[in-house]
């Protein structure tokens, strides 16, 4: 119910749109720790059950947000100094680096923090808790085997290919409206120069950049799309999609790490320490790995080498993707591939 | 009683205040080095940072555009947890990319063309370091100059300026324990020959008055020196006293014991003329033991100045003209002729003039007493040596007692309540005290006895 509900939010998005739902767990008179996230709730749901479960008295507010709009709306709340969020919780972690850079974001020590990768943390005020892939997706019944592509070299040969099978047939996200999307598409403009020749890929398949995951995984579920690229691996798991197959490109996999931030001055900071402490925990990282957020390297399951795996890494290195004339030559490249933007 | 600190202590105090002391400047000493070094280090990454982004700028339409580098924040991003700031702005301060609210410095005066300048200024409330680079540009279709301001918070610094000082502390309170250490037995070994002089005192018995070993270091020497001196002293008071009470008690043993016999003797006669002339024998000889006394005592104090009176320059001529004047002779023989014999010149010696003249009058009255008119006292100078010599007409006491005389009493002498032998020894006893001789010369004018000093000036 909710996911249709949000389906159809994300299909009538607006640039303006505010949040996107809303849910409370736990007891309705309980202290309420509100935490504003990118996630969608359904996914997060087990994870907010069993952290109220283990405090009682203790509520969440969860909202769901777009990642662009939640970032504009925590850097306006910092810029006032009134930040009404306990946590924010946002895939795009560019932008968190960014508002953490800009002081917006208390520090927050624990052992649960300390034993985090260097990698997955930044000045003791944003950490990242999930371990997700990006990764190509295909509608099992409509590519043939020898189609599948295992890496970014596959996909550049496919779309070269003079058949009519693929053009217009290929997703990916719109990285002007989805933070995720630009963040992936940034990460794979640094990490090797097939990114030109993928834009190129793009351009001559005409292919089609849309929003929001849940979209595209139901396009090649339904057979619209045959191959997505650069979806958010943990939401094809966790809408247990018919028909989808996932590859994670062998060249190399960029694994997102979602990022969590407490606002400086947030009402409730001890609660939401207790939070990013339960989640990080052993229980919590259980339960995220249940809902597809935390991917185990698993040997017998993938043929990924390790060297393959590219974390994005929490780092101020990130600022450049938000670097205003970064951004516009890097859309303006984008947009000169794809067309116009397919969404207003 | 206060509490008494050792040498020891004293010195090792003393030590340690000073590597304290040098601990706290090498404290801080490292602290501004380490400043300095972590300002140096990071301000190179900010320059090599805003030079990387500056590199980048290029003229598109007219425009300057930024293609913003990877590599100057993976530089800035080795300060791991600091925050970075940067802005490019156009020639009219406009901003091309950035936070708008970093504005660029204005150049140093008198930086004349300078390409880069570093400032500090804060960053959202952390103290923070920033340089602003210059580039000019001249093309066809764009001319101005654009700067680059990049700037990044202090932690990564200040944990480096951190880290130098905290390692520079730990090498110095290494080696400065071990210099105390070092310090510590070295005073040990300084001192010992303190705990060896003071174990050495303890050990002594109280009657032992000889001189201490004197084998030590010069500084303790002197100290050594002074008391073996002081031990001297006390040595020869302890057996002048000595002297003074065994005299006494020989000396008037024997008179006392004939005066108690005579006065037992006159209770017994009946006679009374004869009674008379043994009282009138008893008067004799108490007035003689009198004399003996005063010379005892004479003698006692003689010795007691020597040791303890300060030696002044003394003319001897002002002794024997005392000794003429003190018209003792009068009293003791009358008719004797006495003759002064000094010259025009002072003859100085050092020493107690109060001793001297005792000396001097003892000399004359044995010269009354036993020597035959004229007596003559006077003065002569040999060489570097002074006498003061006093002459008799007679032929001088047999060569047997002549051997005997001056010794510190005479028993004959005493024995007939007589006090030559006294009189000598005192003399003898001045002699010394002032490196001296007592001479006796027979001559052909008669019989001579010379106190015999070193002149003044003319001493060891």
């Amino acid at each position: 119910m909710i996911r249709l509900l949000l389906t159809l939010l994300c299909l009538i998005a607006t640039p303006l749109a505010a949040q996107e739902a809303q849910t409370r767990f736990g007891a309705e008179n309980g202290t309420a720790l509100l935490i504003r996230s990118t996630t969608d709730i359904a996914i997060l749901a087990p994870a907010m059950e069993a952290f109220v479960a283990r405090n009682p008295g203790v509520a969440i507010d969860y909202e769901q947000w777009g990642s662009n709009d939640l970032n504009a709306l925590t850097a306006a709340e910092c810029a006032n100094q009134s930040p009404r969020a306990d946590a924010v919780f946002s895939s795009a972690v560019h932008q968190m680096v960014e508002l953490v850079n800009s002081g917006c974001a208390a520090p927050y020590r624990s052992a649960q923090t300390a034993s985090l990768p260097a990698e997955r943390i930044w000045r003791d005020e944003l950490w990242g808790l999930t371990h997700e892939a990006a990764v190509i997706i295909y509608n099992t019944r409509l590519v043939p085997p020898e189609d599948i592509p295992h890496t970014r070299f596959d996909l550049l040969d496919l779309m070269r290919r003079q058949d009519k099978r693929y053009p217009g047939r290929i997703a990916t996200y719109d990285i002007v409206a989805s933070g995720l999307g630009y963040l992936f598409a940034f990460a794979d403009s640094l990490e090797a120069s097939t990114f030109g020749s993928l834009l190129e890929g793009f351009a001559r398949s005409g292919a089609i950049a849309t929003c929001c995951s849940a979209e595209i995984i139901e396009g090649v579920s339904s057979g619209r799309y045959l191959i997505a690229y650069n979806v958010l691996g943990s939401y094809v798991d966790s809408n247990r999609a018919v028909d989808v197959g996932v590859i994670r490109p062998s060249d190399y996999t960029l694994f997102l790490s979602r990022g969590y931030m407490i606002p400086k001055g947030a009402p409730h900071p001890a609660l939401a320490g207790a939070l990013l402490d339960f989640l990080l925990s052993a229980e919590g990282q259980a339960i995220l790995t249940r809902s597809g957020l935390v991917t185990k390297r698993a040997p017998e399951e993938t043929s990924l080498p390790e060297s393959a795996e590219r974390p994005i890494r929490i780092d101020p290195v990130l600022l450049v993707a938000r670097d205003k004339q970064k951004r516009e030559g890097f859309i303006a490249r984008w947009r000169a591939a794809f067309g116009s933007p397919t969404l207003p | 009683m206060p509490e008494r600190r050792s040498l020891g202590s004293r010195v090792a105090i003393g030590v340690i205040a000073l590597l304290l002391v040098g601990g706290v400047i090498v404290a801080i000493a490292s602290f501004a080095y380490g400043r300095q070094a972590a300002r140096e280090a990071y301000d190179r990454l900010l320059l090599g940072a805003a030079n990387d982004i500056a590199e980048t700028i290029t003229i598109i339409a007219g425009q300057p555009v930024t293609d913003l580098p990877l590599s100057a924040f993976q530089l800035l991003a080795l300060a791991a947890d600091d925050r970075i700031a940067y802005a490019v702005r156009g020639p009219e301060g406009a901003l091309l990319t950035g936070q708008d609210t970093i504005t660029p410095a204005n150049p140093p005066r008198g930086g004349g063309a300078l390409k880069s300048w570093f400032f500090d200024a804060p960053m959202g409330g952390e103290p923070a370091r920033f340089i602003t680079v210059a580039r000019r540009f001249a093309e066809r279709d764009f001319s101005g100059t654009v700067t680059v301001t990049v700037g990044q918070t202090l932690r990564a610094r200040n944990d480096m300026a951190l880290g130098l000082t905290r390692d520079a502390l730990i090498a110095t309170t290494i080696g400065g324990l071990a210099l105390m250490g070092l310090a510590l037995a070295v005073i040990r070994r300084a001192m010992r020959p303190l705990d060896h002089l003071a174990a050495g005192l303890l050990a002594r018995d109280p009657r032992d008055l000889t001189p201490m070993d004197s084998d030590v270091p010069a500084e303790v020497a002197v100290m050594i020196d002074a008391m073996n001196r002081f031990m001297r002293r006390l040595d020869r008071q302890i057996g002048s006293m000595k002297n003074l009470i065994s005299d006494t008690a020989h000396q008037l043993r024997t008179p006392v014991a004939a005066i108690r016999a005579q006065a037992e003797l006159i209770a017994e006669e009946p006679d009374t003329r004869k009674r008379e002339q043994m009282l009138g024998r008893l008067s004799r000889r108490t007035r003689s033991l009198g004399t003996l006394l005063d010379q005892m005592l004479a003698r006692a104090l003689v010795i007691h100045r020597t040791d303890s009176a300060q030696r002044l320059p003394v003319d001897l001529r002002d002794v024997a003209l005392e000794v003429v004047e003190s018209r003792d002779h009068e009293l003791l023989a009358p008719q004797t002729e006495v003759e002064l014999l000094i010259g025009p010149d002072p003859v100085l010696v050092l020493g107690d003039e109060m001793s001297l003249v005792e000396a001097a009058k003892n000399m004359f009255n044995n010269a009354l007493r036993h020597g035959q008119a004229p007596v003559r006292i006077g003065v002569s100078t040999e060489g570097g040596k002074v006498s003061l010599w006093v002459e008799d007409a007679g032929g001088g006491p047999p060569p047997e007692l002549l051997d005997r005389m001056g010794q510190r009493f005479e028993r004959n002498a005493a024995s007939r309540g007589q006090s030559a032998g006294l009189g000598l020894s005192i003399v003898r006893a001045v002699a010394e005290a002032f490196e001296g001789d007592l001479a006796f010369e027979r001559r052909d004018t008669g019989f001579r006895v010379l106190l015999i000093l070193d002149r003044m000036g003319e001493a060891a």
